[in-house]
């Protein structure tokens, strides 16, 4: 193990990011309050996710792997792999698909509650569940 | 690559079940809305979900002796195609999943006009089914990568049908966000996890993982792989200290959708987490690092506990039910920590048995909310005068809850007492008994409630409606079927089991 070197940074930078990426997403994901930001957060975490499959299929040098229509390919040229980055089309579209649907949320949350800051929703869901106790305190002999 | 020969004999129409299994109710469920008629899309999508569940039985019956199908998609060889397979244990989450949302269709009927606006009913059946094809997608695939993309489906169509619990109530929408949230970091965990695995094998085909995977478990990445599967996998099982969207998600959703959810979502995870922990890795990757004893038996343990005894203080019987879901999620995961055959056979007894208990249930609660106007205890004090098929039903799900002997709950708890002293783990049985006492104790005040407290208000309540009642009974008359007829249950989760345990051996026949 050669910890520490510049080779262990260096050579491992695109897996670096990935974590920085990585950490500071599901950090704004779980600190912030702000349900927008938390979408924000969310977008950050999940793009770390793409890089790292991405750089995954990379091999330095290697070229687009488009097979030349002739069928005559040279053997010396080095591809990168297409199949990390197939699937990461797939999880974009995902990503996409759950940052539209959890905005939709916020819009409707907003509609209801008027604030999109979780605290704020907290108090007010905190005041509805103690009404509810009262109200069955007030009803209920077995309480 | 050219040189394989392409093995793409399927011909007749039973030679396409798996893939028609996927295909009926994903095309059903885009028919439904752009028919667009209120009136259609009920019937279009019972009529999908009760074929697939035609098609799941024929399927069970197909592997129940423990033979395995395999369907390569547009007839690509695995490992590069992408692979279909049935064995027994996946069949056997199949017909679950296809029986519950076959049951669970008429119910909505009622239940969804009651508790949705009319504009929006359209969409629900499409969502509905756009959610069990996922979950159906997801049991029957065996390609790690499709797992993420049936999963995904059936959760973003999970938390638009949470969220029109918002119609009651308006914190629907909070938990359906927070789900989202949490979900998502769950399945991007997932993703993260294969990425690892495809790093370290270069496929992602389950059984070529598996026999690639043999001799690598040492590699740091091939355990980080394993660690994000695991915790990712989690927070869609709800594993004890993973489980904050479960509660709120259970309670706001309309009443069809929780049935639906608390009774295949979560055991539609524990299989994947059974298909990765066993097949995809190796009983010999457990050995080696020590997951069953760090993260499976505490946390199971605790589930079982903590979970029955915040169960034991609500004041709202759907939020109840939601938490004891956790508690058995404990049991499950128990068996699984104890790596033996009857362990794992008990896990997946308790999958069916526990899906088919908390169906009955919460179309119970379901039925108290279209009556009396919520699940509240004080709302359903003496309900078991004036709606007592409805509470007699409940009550035989509540039997089955706990465990008694002669309800489907019994086998499964017997069977997982039976794996702890087959190990000689004397003090975890003990642990199983004391923990269901305390369901004794949740499930007792449903009793006290229903049938030996006054009713809080003077009006006539009536029974549920029949089209409502029918499948709550079909439920609850399961759940003492599977008591006593042992043999379909045993047989399947035994072959499972046995598929399981075999590890890739058993995948590449």
């Amino acid at each position: 193990m050669h910890f520490f070197t510049s080779e262990f940074f260096f050579g491992h930078i695109n897996y670096w990011l990935f974590i920085v990426l990585m950490m500071t997403g599901l950090y704004i994901v779980i600190g912030k309050g702000n349900l927008v930001k938390k979408i924000v957060g969310l977008n950050i975490f999940q793009t770390s996710v793409f890089m790292f499959y991405i750089s995954m299929g990379k091999i330095s040098g290697g070229t687009a792997p488009i097979f030349p229509l002739d069928g005559k390919y040279d053997p010396e040229i080095a591809y990168s792999n297409p199949l990390p980055h197939v699937l990461i089309l797939t999880a974009i579209v995902v990503g996409i698909a759950t940052t539209s649907l959890g905005l939709a949320l916020i819009i409707r949350i907003r509609e209801e509650y008027h604030c999109i800051e979780e605290e704020e929703i907290t108090v007010i869901e905190d005041a509805v569940f103690r009404g509810e106790y009262l109200q069955a305190k007030s009803q209920g002999k077995t309480l | 690559m050219a040189t394989q020969t392409v093995h793409h004999t399927a011909m007749t129409l039973s030679d396409h079940l798996p893939i028609l299994q996927i295909l009926i109710p994903f095309i059903a469920a885009p028919l439904i809305v752009f028919i667009g008629q209120r009136k259609l899309a009920w019937p279009i999508a019972f009529i999908a979900s009760a074929t697939s569940f035609v098609i799941a039985c024929l399927l069970l019956s197909k592997v129940i002796d423990g033979s395995v199908i395999s369907y390569q998609i547009g007839g690509w060889a695995p490992p590069l195609g992408i692979e279909y397979r049935v064995d027994a244990a996946n069949a056997f989450v199949l017909f679950l999943i296809t029986g519950i949302a076959t049951l669970v269709l008429p119910y909505a009927r009622q239940s969804v006009g009651s508790e949705m606006p009319h504009k929006t009913q359209t969409l629900f059946y499409a969502l509905f089914l756009l959610c069990m094809t996922g979950l159906l997608g997801v049991t029957i695939t065996a390609d790690a990568f499709n797992v993420f993309v049936f999963l995904e489906i059936s959760s973003l169509s999970t938390y638009v049908l949470i969220a029109q619990g918002s119609y009651r109530d308006r914190r629907a929408l909070t938990a359906a966000f927070n789900y989202l949230i949490m979900g998502t970091i769950g399945a991007t965990f997932f993703v993260i996890g294969l990425g690892f695995l495809y790093m370290a094998t270069g496929t992602l085909n389950m059984a070529d993982l598996a026999d690639k995977l043999t001799g690598q478990y040492e590699s740091r990445t091939v355990q980080a792989g394993f660690a994000f599967i695991l915790v990712g996998m989690g927070l869609k099982v709800a594993i004890f200290p993973l489980h904050f969207w479960l509660p709120n998600a259970y309670t706001y959703a309309p009443s069809a959708v929780t049935t639906f959810l608390a009774a295949t979502a979560t055991k539609v995870a524990i299989y994947v987490l059974l298909r990765f922990v066993f097949s995809v890795f190796q009983p010999a990757f457990l050995a080696e690092t020590s997951t069953l004893e760090i993260i499976f038996y505490p946390f199971a343990l605790l589930a079982m506990f903590a979970a029955s005894f915040t169960a034991i203080f609500q004041r709202d019987l759907k939020r109840m039910l939601a938490y004891s879901s956790i508690a058995q999620i404990g049991y499950m995961l128990l068996g699984i920590a104890l790596l033996s055959e009857t362990g794992l056979m008990a896990t997946i007894i308790h999958l069916f048995n526990h899906g088919i208990t908390k169906a009955a249930l919460f179309m119970g609660v379901g039925a108290y909310v279209l009556r009396s106007g919520s699940s509240f205890y004080v709302q359903i004090q003496g309900l078991g005068k004036t709606m007592p098929w409805t509470s007699a039903a409940v009550i035989i799900g509540g039997l089955s809850l706990i465990g008694v002997p002669g309800t489907a709950g019994f086998l499964s708890k017997w069977l997982l007492v039976q794996a702890a002293l087959e190990q000689g783990y004397w003090p975890i049985s003990i642990l199983i008994v004391a923990s269901s006492l305390l369901a004794v104790i949740y499930v007792w005040r449903l009793v006290e409630t229903l049938y030996l407290s006054t009713p809080s208000s003077e009006q006539t309540i009536q029974e549920a409606p029949l089209s409502m009642l029918l499948p709550l009974w079909a439920m609850a008359l399961a759940c003492i079927y599977f008591g006593f007829e042992t043999d379909i249950t045993l047989g399947a989760a035994k072959a499972a089991a046995q598929a399981l345990l075999a590890g890739s051996s058993g995948m590449m026949n």
